[in-house]
């Protein structure tokens, strides 16, 4: 074989504490090793030139870059060789920066490492084999898992753009968190105002196929050919019928429901229709506050439906759909401020989550949009917010900033002095976090033309006295304990993973952090995707956001959809398992041991039952690799033999 | 508050002094004030316990050891159970009381004295001995009439008694004390 080695200084990064020019010198004594260089910047223009003009001069069929993480200019290089006629294959890095210059200072003993990793990478890339991918169809469906306002973005774009949309909500209704808003910040838009349309446009689009009231039970297949199965949960009416005329939520007899869409700040019918704009608007029936199904007899409903829409047998349905991508745009929840226990612990009828008091506020809302405490329904005169309720609280479990709850607390006191005018709001908060275009004015505002008194602190404790709610905290600007006597108090819950995002991950074979957000592929170059080719992200469901960064990520997902889809044919890569069917047992460790189910069994022309990867399917992890006890199974481009030449390379310098 | 020149007054030292003998991290504190606002003896603090962890956190270690706080502090732990951060803020109360002593900085002679006092009965009876502490305790810090309007209260009820009860094995409670300070030197 013909190697060259091209050593890279990275400006200082590399030769600040590398000595470059001996690593050079040295890779020339390398077996296989024809032309060694060193140059400021590999990766510029002239840097890549200069590898090709040696390709084509030395008549290389393997080239070495020492340089950087393969992370960042691997595809650079690979491109490089492959314009001067190499399979990109034939290409290795060494990263002689992330793992050397930039970890140790001590230049002789980096200068040895460097070397080290040339000649093992020059070892390996002896080893390579030319490797072509290979061209499978595309499904161009894709599903949007989530009716939040980032999944109804995300599904309006690719519907728009042509692709065949199916949207699943776990609820009876799209429109997520942002339909229980009552404004948003910070502009006091109505948010069902700018919402409902875009809700409407969903509903009725073409392209979307709306599933609410489903969850996904099942995922299978791969980047262009997913199949999944879909549950629709039962809801003892029959929505082809249904016209959601209401009829039945008037005479329905078991009126104290849990109301999900008031968060329980007031009840509603056993049989309902969440809000008046719901898409669609539908009726459902919840059984566990249903009389017919908990005594057996009232059937109330079934009588006055006007289209025999009710049906107590009905079942839930599990319906297969095929796409080609899926965008995941689950949503959060909102922090459970019942297990703070000096802060009531949700026993005090006047202490509320910021959720319920944007009911309060919200016109649609069971106090038709007047601001009245839930134990005794009188007007408040004296609001206290408490900020960090469920965030930036490390003994909670929650050490991360929810990102929104400044702002809506800002929005909130504002709403609260136009329904008052003679009220008074005060925030208890920690720091004020208002980076967006406009906030830092809003919460500004806030204080200065609405009167809102923020006070630096945390709350320590919450306690009744009278018919008063008495806030305990500090002035830490003070150094002073300060004392409310405040008619309600509104906790600003943080926004937490919401329920069940851990099982959904599991399904969609993406990862998710500790506390249950997804994790992107890059925090900063890749931020909708995935580790999972096909599998994108939008809104909240990644971590804590505002409602225009959950659109623009909507939207950001849906046009990685269709520029994916914007190919016929996608290509997969050749770095995956191969198995040699002469060695293979068919012990079926592989196949047990695939996370991906990339492994099935095959019966060669020769009879022989023996492992096959499915290319498509194979995601190059190299787990089935370190099973395989004959060691048939072998990762191309990381083969067994390839690894430990590395190695042997090291050891026998 | 008089100007504090941070070039010349801080003392890394003492943050890593604390941080070792209390085992808490002190730069986790991120001065939310949550401490302060359930402190149940803020009231006579010359500093709020939040400020005194900001005075550790940035090495002002005369200010810290000078102060009555660390003194007046009761060890109700209300702090520690309540920090968001998880620190356990009377255990650096507690720290900074024993460095001032060490030093021989205590802002409140009586409480100290109060401590020397309850220790030294329960190294002699294994437990306290409630008169003679209130005896010794009235006497040596000049406040002869300290809770005197007690007594009436509480002898009838048979919470106080005149010959001291001592528990059994008393001498292997002594020995503790003996340890204790012979480890101290030993350490010294």
């Amino acid at each position: 074989m013909r190697i060259g080695v091209f050593i890279c200084h990275c400006g200082s990064n590399i030769a600040g504490t590398v000595d470059v020019k001996k690593v050079a010198e040295e890779a020339k004594r390398f077996p296989h090793v024809v032309y060694s260089t060193d140059y400021m910047y590999t990766c510029s223009e002239p840097g890549q030139l200069e590898i090709q003009e040696a390709i084509k001069k030395e008549k290389l069929d393997g080239v070495v870059v020492a340089s950087c993480s393969p992370r960042m200019h691997e595809n650079t290089f690979r491109r490089t060789v492959e314009k001067a006629g190499l399979n990109r294959y034939m290409f290795e890095m060494a990263n002689i920066r992330e793992h050397v210059s930039w970890v140790g200072v001590d230049k002789e003993a980096n200068t040895k490492k460097a070397i080290d990793l040339v000649r093992m990478a020059v070892a390996k890339v002896t080893l390579n084999q030319p490797l072509f991918p290979k061209s499978f169809k595309v499904n161009k469906n894709v599903l949007v898992i989530g009716g939040g306002v980032a999944g109804m973005q995300a599904a309006l774009d690719c519907a728009d753009g042509g692709l065949k949309v199916i949207l699943v909500e776990k609820n009876p209704s799209i429109g997520g968190k942002m339909a229980k808003l009552d404004k948003t910040f910070p502009t006091i838009d109505c948010s069902i105002c700018i919402l409902g349309p875009k809700m409407v446009d969903v509903g009725q689009h073409e392209n979307i196929k709306l599933y609410t009231y489903s969850e996904i039970e099942e995922i299978s297949g791969y980047v262009g050919n997913y199949e999944v199965k879909i549950r629709k949960k039962a809801t003892y009416v029959d929505w082809t019928k249904c016209t959601g005329c209401g009829l039945c939520m008037e005479k329905c007899p078991s009126k104290k429901a849990f109301d999900p869409f008031n968060e329980g700040i007031a009840p509603t019918t056993a049989i309902n229709i969440p809000f008046p704009q719901a898409i669609p608007k539908k009726a459902k029936i919840d059984p566990n506050y249903c009389r017919q199904f908990i005594k057996g007899k009232c059937g109330v409903c079934a009588k006055i439906c006007p289209v025999q829409a009710i049906d107590y047998e009905m079942q839930d349905e599990i319906v297969t759909e095929k796409v080609g991508a899926i965008i995941v745009a689950t949503g959060y929840s909102l922090f459970d401020h019942t297990k703070i226990k000096e802060y009531g612990a949700g026993k005090y009828l006047d202490v509320i989550t910021s959720i319920q008091y944007e009911r309060l506020l919200n016109a649609s809302g069971p106090t038709s949009g007047h601001i009245l405490r839930p134990s005794d329904n009188k007007e408040p005169k004296t609001i206290v917010f408490v900020a960090c309720v469920g965030s930036r609280d490390k003994s909670l479990g929650v050490p991360y900033c929810s990102n929104f709850c400044c702002m809506y607390i800002a929005k909130q006191a504002i709403l609260t002095k136009d329904h008052i005018p003679d009220s008074q709001s005060y925030v208890f908060y920690m720091d004020i976090r208002a980076p967006g275009k406009g906030y830092e004015e809003f919460v500004r505002r806030a204080q200065e033309e609405y009167g809102v008194k923020y006070i630096r602190g945390r709350v320590s404790r919450i306690f009744k006295r009278g018919d008063k709610m008495v806030v305990r905290g500090s002035d830490t600007l003070l150094g002073t304990q300060v004392e409310l006597e405040a008619d309600l108090v509104v906790l600003a819950t943080g926004a937490i993973a919401e329920e069940g995002a851990r099982e959904l991950a599991e399904k969609l074979r993406i990862s998710y952090d500790p506390y249950g957000f997804y994790i992107e592929s890059h925090p900063k170059l890749r931020p909708v995707e995935t580790n999972t080719a096909g599998v994108f992200l939008a809104g909240a469901c990644q971590g804590p956001k505002d409602i225009p960064a959950s659109v623009g990520q909507g939207s950001a997902a849906a046009s990685k959809v269709l520029s994916l889809f914007s190919k016929d044919l996608l290509e997969s890569d050749p770095q995956i398992a191969h198995v040699n069917e002469m060695l293979c047992v068919d012990c079926k460790k592989c196949i047990q041991t695939c996370p991906y189910g990339a492994i099935e069994e095959k019966k060669t022309p020769m009879g022989k039952i023996v492992a096959s990867v499915i290319e498509t399917v194979c995601q190059g992890c190299g787990l089935c690799t370190a099973t395989c006890p004959p060691g048939a199974i072998q990762l191309q481009q990381f083969t067994d033999n390839q690894l430990l030449a590395e190695v042997k390379a090291f050891f026998h310098a | 508050m008089a100007l504090i020149n941070l070039t010349t007054s801080t003392d890394e030292n003492f943050v890593n002094q604390v941080e070792t003998l209390s085992g808490q991290k002190i730069s986790e504190c991120y001065q939310c004030g949550k401490c302060t606002a359930g402190c149940p003896f803020s009231f006579a603090f010359d500093y709020p316990v939040s400020q005194i962890m900001r005075l550790i956190q940035i090495g002002q270690k005369e200010i810290v050891l000078n102060s009555k706080a660390i003194w007046l502090c009761a060890t109700c732990e209300a702090c520690t159970t309540r920090c968001p951060c998880q620190i356990d803020v009377a255990n650096v109360m507690d720290i900074c009381r024993i460095i001032a002593r060490k030093e021989n900085k205590v802002k409140e002679k009586d409480v100290k004295l109060f401590y020397d006092i309850f220790l030294e009965s329960v190294k002699k009876h294994g437990r306290i001995f409630e008169i003679e502490i209130l005896m010794k305790y009235n006497l040596k810090s000049g406040k002869l009439l300290t809770d005197a309007d007690l007594g009436p209260k509480i002898l009838p009820k048979g919470k106080l008694n005149f010959f001291p009860v001592n528990i059994k094995g008393k001498d292997s409670v002594e020995k503790i004390f003996t340890r204790f300070v012979e480890g101290i030197k030993n350490n010294e």
